[in-house]
């Protein structure tokens, strides 16, 4: 028994060794963007990423077009004829039922409900219902599973966004995105396995926080890295004015050799490591411009998308370099489309909020579908909640707005396993509460996974003595909606 | 050539260690065998709380069949599902129902069950059988016994001790077939500890009396010289802005800013006259409720008012009312006590003793504040500091707080602690929710660390009280450990949050032990323990990595080396601005403004608050320490997020230590580096040295040695051949030296100053520049 003990300790003890240092190698020759400090890595060992599902995936990247500050679902996808019958009447208190209010409204004298101004139709085989804001999503409707009956438990804008990104409204945890870098690793050696991209339209604006993309206690080679579509598409990419490739390469080589005589007298395997990221961090000079560089898409692809995306920073921009980068192995491109907050003067702010995001949203899912790339990526478009169905402020013939409602909202999803030209869940009359199929964030986040074969209750991480999970202590997979 | 100096070294090593790998070898074999004792706290515990805990703990709502095994008496006896079995029968494991359970064939009955994703080890297994055999005792956990001082083991070198620390580090590597690396040479020393004890590289002048000074105390009277620099209180500084999650800005979505500068500018003149730990602490934690407190006292406790606070229109009040209390429990919990007590939130603790009662016991302390949630939205000056708030006038600063660097004379508010005069009633909150309380609770602490003794006032002040009282087990243990963790890179217990069941045990719990004791013994006094740290022979080993040790110790966990470590992202920028002269060194003061990539501040900001646009400084506030860069929160300064800086969102009281790209992409091409490598160009320039001897200096400088003769020689040749480079490209010679605000002579030779300028933006990118080695 005893030498059988001895054994097994070698054994672990050469294996935990070796395997420290092929992660290591392996996350180079794999593909991951960033080397963890290996020998001071702070997981322990069971809790190192794999780099390979619990079982087999149906999707292998995200690009989650989130739109910030919360879109009404009333006015784009939740078509509620009753509002507009009961135009102006008091939101019955059975509907209401102990919902509580955000303190922009709690003190309002009356709730008076409102109908859409715009109009809704059906389109494709699932007669979804989708308003006149959205021309061309109406056109992808079969490609889209469109839920309706999204909740979360947040009222306002930093605790519920916090909570769609980071499975938890307070806290510093990882994203969403972290969690996949660290389950899944990264496609492709020169470029992060997480990006972020940002863009803002012109409505009431709520600010994003670089805490979204943080790798909280994971290893910070899953923070989301952030590329802009500005001169400087990473932070520090760029050589100085007055440096070359040519003489930028001369001085790495320099560094190298310098480096490596430090290697030779201490024998730290961390010398050896920032020699090998500083060659990574010259591969990534190249390879980041190459996939930023629009100029070669042809005219079919410009003009689907939308003469805007030819003009950085804007949200079709963004919605074309998420193919690239996604099509070239960047696991999580999270997108972040500020100006969605109608608390007032909704219909005209959320009409140019709509033309902002409609075209580039559906042209991706229609090109990601043109190079069959629509299996293998998972598309989502959503905010952090939905809107009230009374009006916030003064409610006149043509304007209004409304206020955040957590109970019901609605988001889409496309390719990635996800059944096509569905509508799931349903709401009341009222469009407040929800009478079919609710889906919690935390179901959310638990499908997710699921569509990149990773299993929410064994993705875990074990910081300060407990083991956590995007999901924290719930979630389950919705059946329903995964092919 | 290279390749053959590598194998040669190898070579050497592979003899040096060759008897040492002997007796290792032996040594490893039976490492994870198991001991003659089996001890609960240090073998049993670990396996029961990782793997068991969760259903068979402390917390009752989640107990599996009745059964806690945590707890000695509930694990002896008669199990409720099977009152003829029992999960425990010491010394007899064949009868023990838990023993069989763990062993089973048969998945149905096996623990931990299949489904929790939990497994044992054989290894696991047998310890257990074992500790059953031996009698099943149990023991209170290791951490929430008070310290006693143990008396030094002994070890054969006894020539090698320098202090005590040495004695406890000694043991254990000889016990492992491990002796320590030779002292590091005086350079390299010297280097590392100016870094650890100010932040700063030493200047060339003391290179140069360091390296002729022959006499025994040579390294003595360098320690207590930087001991004495105020740079010591902006080093010893920064890790406490960590765990008090300082910051510049209020958080949350509009993040505007906030003025709580002054309070930093406290910490830094705290550390530098050297307040004593309790002193330190109590003002922080009660410095408004002592007798006539002082206005330095009322503003000390801006520590517990540095959380995020909320200015988003249409919030919750009691919400984030509630959220500000739990976010000073959980720092107090973690950053002081080191246990994570946010676990109780919601329920019972499931590792650890403490009850969600006890949770909101403690957070009854910090429950009774003249704040609000939700105070104002985003405005002018008045909603820099939120109320309670403390008016700093240019009097006061005159008279009684002269260590705050005030610059102009505008009007100065300072958030602080300021309690209600009638008792906020405090309730266990449902599943920790701020609209659903449950039963009312007073102010108490955890009685499995101590009992809140009566004879204490139940406010912050009696708080502070039973932290520095002698029988409590943890605040001596917990700040010695963070101490270590900076000096050493990781602490004796590595989780330095988590001293609970589930955090990692101590290294060395007796050296934790001695330390921990001695620091009380005498007086709390925090720059003898540094001064006892960088004074020891651990400390003053060389960094070298032997394969040999490399193989035994990968973690270091022995310190038969010293350890070699990135600076941490603050002394990045340090060391590159005093390196090249630019370093302002004016202490305090409002945060500054440095280089920053443009547009980061505009594309996530809601367009509202004065911090919706980066206005970048100039002149002498480009080139202040790191610890001065603003921080807002929601986008923290990105140079110093890339080197692991704390994003300052809660309290933190470990950075990361990563090596990556994008620090690469940093070193190269931030203007802040473009700038240092051509001001100090430029200033190599104006000397009338040869190249060679510039090229040495500007080495001594940044890596604080002398080069070795292949490496003068690369940098030499690099020189030349940029020279000849920049002379066909003059044109680029103008653009590199156009980098930076800093202005430098016109009249100087463009070309030569451009090639000097490429060989010292290499320099600064060497691994070792940025390196304690």
């Amino acid at each position: 028994m005893d030498k059988e003990i001895i054994e097994h300790g070698l054994t672990f003890n050469r294996r935990r060794f070796l395997s420290r240092l092929s992660l290591g190698l392996g996350s180079i020759a794999l593909g991951s963007l960033l080397v963890p400090d290996l020998f001071s890595a702070s997981a322990e060992e069971n809790d190192l990423p794999t780099g390979i599902p619990h079982f087999a995936p149906k999707a292998k990247r995200v690009i989650y077009l989130f739109q910030n500050g919360a879109p009404s679902q009333l006015e784009l996808f939740d078509y509620k004829p009753l509002l507009r019958q009961m135009m102006g009447q008091e939101l019955p208190a059975s509907i209401r039922s102990g919902q509580r209010l955000t303190g922009m409204t709690a003190n309002q004298a009356s709730f008076p409900l409102v109908g859409s101004f715009t109009n809704f139709e059906q389109y494709g085989q699932s007669r979804a219902w989708i308003s006149d804001l959205l021309p061309y999503t109406s056109k992808v409707v079969d490609d889209l599973c469109i839920v309706k009956s999204m909740y979360t438990e947040a009222i306002n804008h930093d605790p519920a966004l916090t909570f769609f990104q980071t499975g938890a409204q307070q806290g510093n945890r990882p994203s969403m995105g972290s969690w996949l870098s660290y389950g899944l690793g990264s496609e492709n050696k020169n470029l992060p396995s997480f990006t972020v991209l940002l863009s803002k339209g012109k409505g009431n604006s709520q600010g994003v926080y670089s805490k979204l993309w943080s790798n909280g206690f994971l290893d910070s080679i899953h923070q989301g890295v952030q590329f802009s579509s500005g001169e400087d598409p990473v932070l520090y990419l760029n050589d100085p004015e007055g440096m070359n490739r040519f003489e930028r390469r001369k001085m790495l080589d320099k560094i190298s050799a310098l480096n490596q005589l430090s290697y030779d007298e201490f024998g730290d395997p961390e010398i050896n490591t920032k020699i090998q990221q500083y060659e990574m961090a010259y591969r990534m000079q190249t390879a980041v411009p190459d996939i930023m560089d629009l100029s070669k898409e042809s005219d079919d692809i410009i003009k689907m998308y939308g003469s805007d995306c030819m003009v950085p920073g804007t949200f079709a921009a963004n919605c074309l370099l998420a193919r690239k980068l996604s099509e070239n192995g960047v696991r999580f491109v999270q997108l972040y489309h500020q100006g969605w907050d109608q608390h007032s003067n909704l219909p005209n702010a959320l009409t140019g909020q709509a033309k902002d995001v409609d075209q580039a949203s559906a042209a991706l899912v229609t090109d990601l579908k043109q190079r069959g790339l629509l299996d293998e990526t998972l598309v989502i478009w959503g905010g952090e909640f939905g809107r009230t169905n009374y009006s916030q402020g003064k409610l006149t013939a043509t304007n209004y707005g409304r206020d955040h409602h957590p109970r019901c909202f609605t988001i889409w999803m496309a390719g990635g396993g996800i059944k096509p030209g569905i509508v799931y869940g349903d709401t009341d009359d009222f469009g407040y509460n929800i009478t079919k199929d609710p889906v919690h964030v935390h179901d959310f986040h638990a499908t997710v996974l699921n569509q990149l074969g990773l299993d929410h209750e064994k993705l875990t991480y074990k910081h300060l003595g407990r083991r956590y999970r995007l999901t924290d202590v719930a979630g389950k997979v919705i059946k329903g909606i995964i092919t | 050539m290279r390749r053959r100096g590598y194998y040669l070294l190898l070579a050497g090593l592979a003899t040096l260690y060759a008897v040492d790998s002997c007796k290792f070898a032996t040594s490893a074999a039976s490492e994870p065998s198991i001991p003659d004792t089996v001890s609960y706290n240090f073998d049993i515990r670990p396996i029961l709380s990782d793997k068991c805990f969760a259903c068979h703990g402390p917390d009752a709502n989640k107990r599996e069949a009745g059964l806690r095994l945590d707890i000695a008496d509930s694990a002896y006896k008669a199990l409720k599902e099977h009152p003829g079995a029992h999960a425990l029968v010491p010394g007899k494991p064949e009868f023990s129902e838990a023993f069989l359970r763990i062993t089973s064939k048969d998945t149905s009955m096996l623990m931990p069950p299949p489904s929790s994703n939990l497994k044992l080890t054989t290894t696991e297994i047998s310890l257990i059988e074992k500790w059953i055999k031996q009698g099943a005792k149990y023991e209170k956990h290791w951490s929430f016994i008070p310290p006693k001082k143990p008396s030094l083991p002994k070890i054969e070198d006894e020539e090698w001790p320098k202090n005590q620390i040495d004695y406890f580090i000694l043991a254990k590597q000889e016990k492992r077939g491990l002796s320590p690396n030779p002292e590091s040479d005086k350079e390299r020393l010297l280097k590392r500890v100016s870094l650890d004890l100010t932040g700063l590289p030493p200047t060339i002048e003391m290179m140069d009396r360091f390296m002729a000074d022959k006499s025994a105390n040579a390294y003595e009277k360098i320690v207590d010289q930087l001991l004495q620099s105020p740079a010591y209180g902006e080093k010893m500084a920064l890790h406490w802005l960590d765990i008090a999650r300082y910051a510049d800005s209020h958080g949350y979505q509009d993040d505007s800013y906030r003025s709580q500068w002054p309070w930093r500018d406290w910490v830094i003149h705290a550390f530098n006259k050297n307040f004593s730990y309790k002193d330190f602490l109590t003002m922080q934690l009660a410095g408004d409720l002592i007798p006539n407190a002082t206005k330095e006292q009322i503003l000390a406790t801006g520590f517990n008012r540095n959380h995020k606070i909320t200015e988003e229109g249409g919030v919750v009040d009691e919400e984030y009312r509630i959220e500000y209390v739990t976010d000073r429990t959980n720092t107090f919990a973690k950053g002081i006590l080191g246990i994570t007590m946010e676990c109780a939130h919601c329920h019972d603790h499931k590792y650890d003793p403490f009850s969600q009662k006890e949770h909101y016991q403690m957070s009854a302390f910090f429950n009774n504040v003249k704040e609000v949630g939700l105070e104002s939205v985003v405005g002018g000056p008045e909603t820099y500091a939120k109320k309670p708030l403390m008016a700093i006038t240019d009097k006061d600063i005159k008279d009684v707080l002269s260590f705050i660097n005030k610059p102009d004379t505008s009007r100065l508010i300072v958030s602080v602690m300021g309690d209600n005069d009638t008792l906020r009633k405090t309730h266990i909150l449902n599943r920790g929710s701020y609209d659903a309380p449950g039963e009312e609770v007073e102010a108490g602490t955890p009685k499995s660390i101590l009992a809140f003794d009566k004879k204490y006032p139940k406010n912050r002040l009696g708080l502070a009280e039973w932290l520095f009282d002698k029988r409590n087990p943890l605040t001596s243990r917990v700040f010695v450990n963070q101490m270590w963790q900076e000096i050493f890179g990781k602490g004796i217990v590595k989780t330095s949050g988590d001293f609970g069941m589930q955090g990692e045990l101590p290294s060395h719990p007796e050296l934790l032990d001695w330390l921990a004791v001695d620091f009380m013994e005498h007086g709390w006094n925090i720059k003898r323990l540094m001064k006892q740290f960088v004074t020891s022979a651990t400390y003053r080993q060389s960094t070298a990595v032997p394969a040999e040790k490399l193989k035994a110790d990968p973690d270091n966990i022995l310190l038969a080396r010293a350890p070699r470590a990135r600076l941490q992202a603050e002394f990045v920028r340090d060391l590159v601005l005093s390196t090249s002269g630019l370093l302002v060194r004016t202490v305090g003061g409002p945060s500054v403004k440095p280089y920053q990539p443009p547009g980061l501040w505009e594309l996530a900001s809601s367009g509202r608050g004065i911090l919706k646009t980066y206005r970048q400084d100039h002149g002498t506030d480009l080139y202040r320490r790191g610890i001065y860069t603003f921080i807002k929160r929601t986008v923290p300064p990105p140079i110093m997020g890339i080197f692991d800086a704390s994003n300052r969102d809660q309290c933190e009281v470990k950075r990361l230590n990563t090596n990556t790209p994008l620090q690469a992409l940093a070193m190269l091409n931030d203007p802040t580096v473009n700038e240092a490598s051509r001001v100090l160009a430029a200033r190599l320039a104006v000397e009338k040295t040869s190249v060679k001897d510039k090229l040495t200096k500007a080495f001594r400088l940044i890596i604080c040695r002398k080069p070795k003769e292949n490496e003068l020689a690369l940098l030499n040749n690099y020189y030349t051949e940029q020279l000849k480079t920049f002379k066909s490209q003059p044109a680029r010679a103008e653009k590199l030296l156009a980098i930076g605000e800093f202005p430098i002579p016109d009249n100087l030779n463009k070309v030569n100053t451009a090639a000097m300028m490429q060989v010292l933006t290499a320099i600064y990118n060497l691994e070792e520049a940025i390196t304690k080695s």
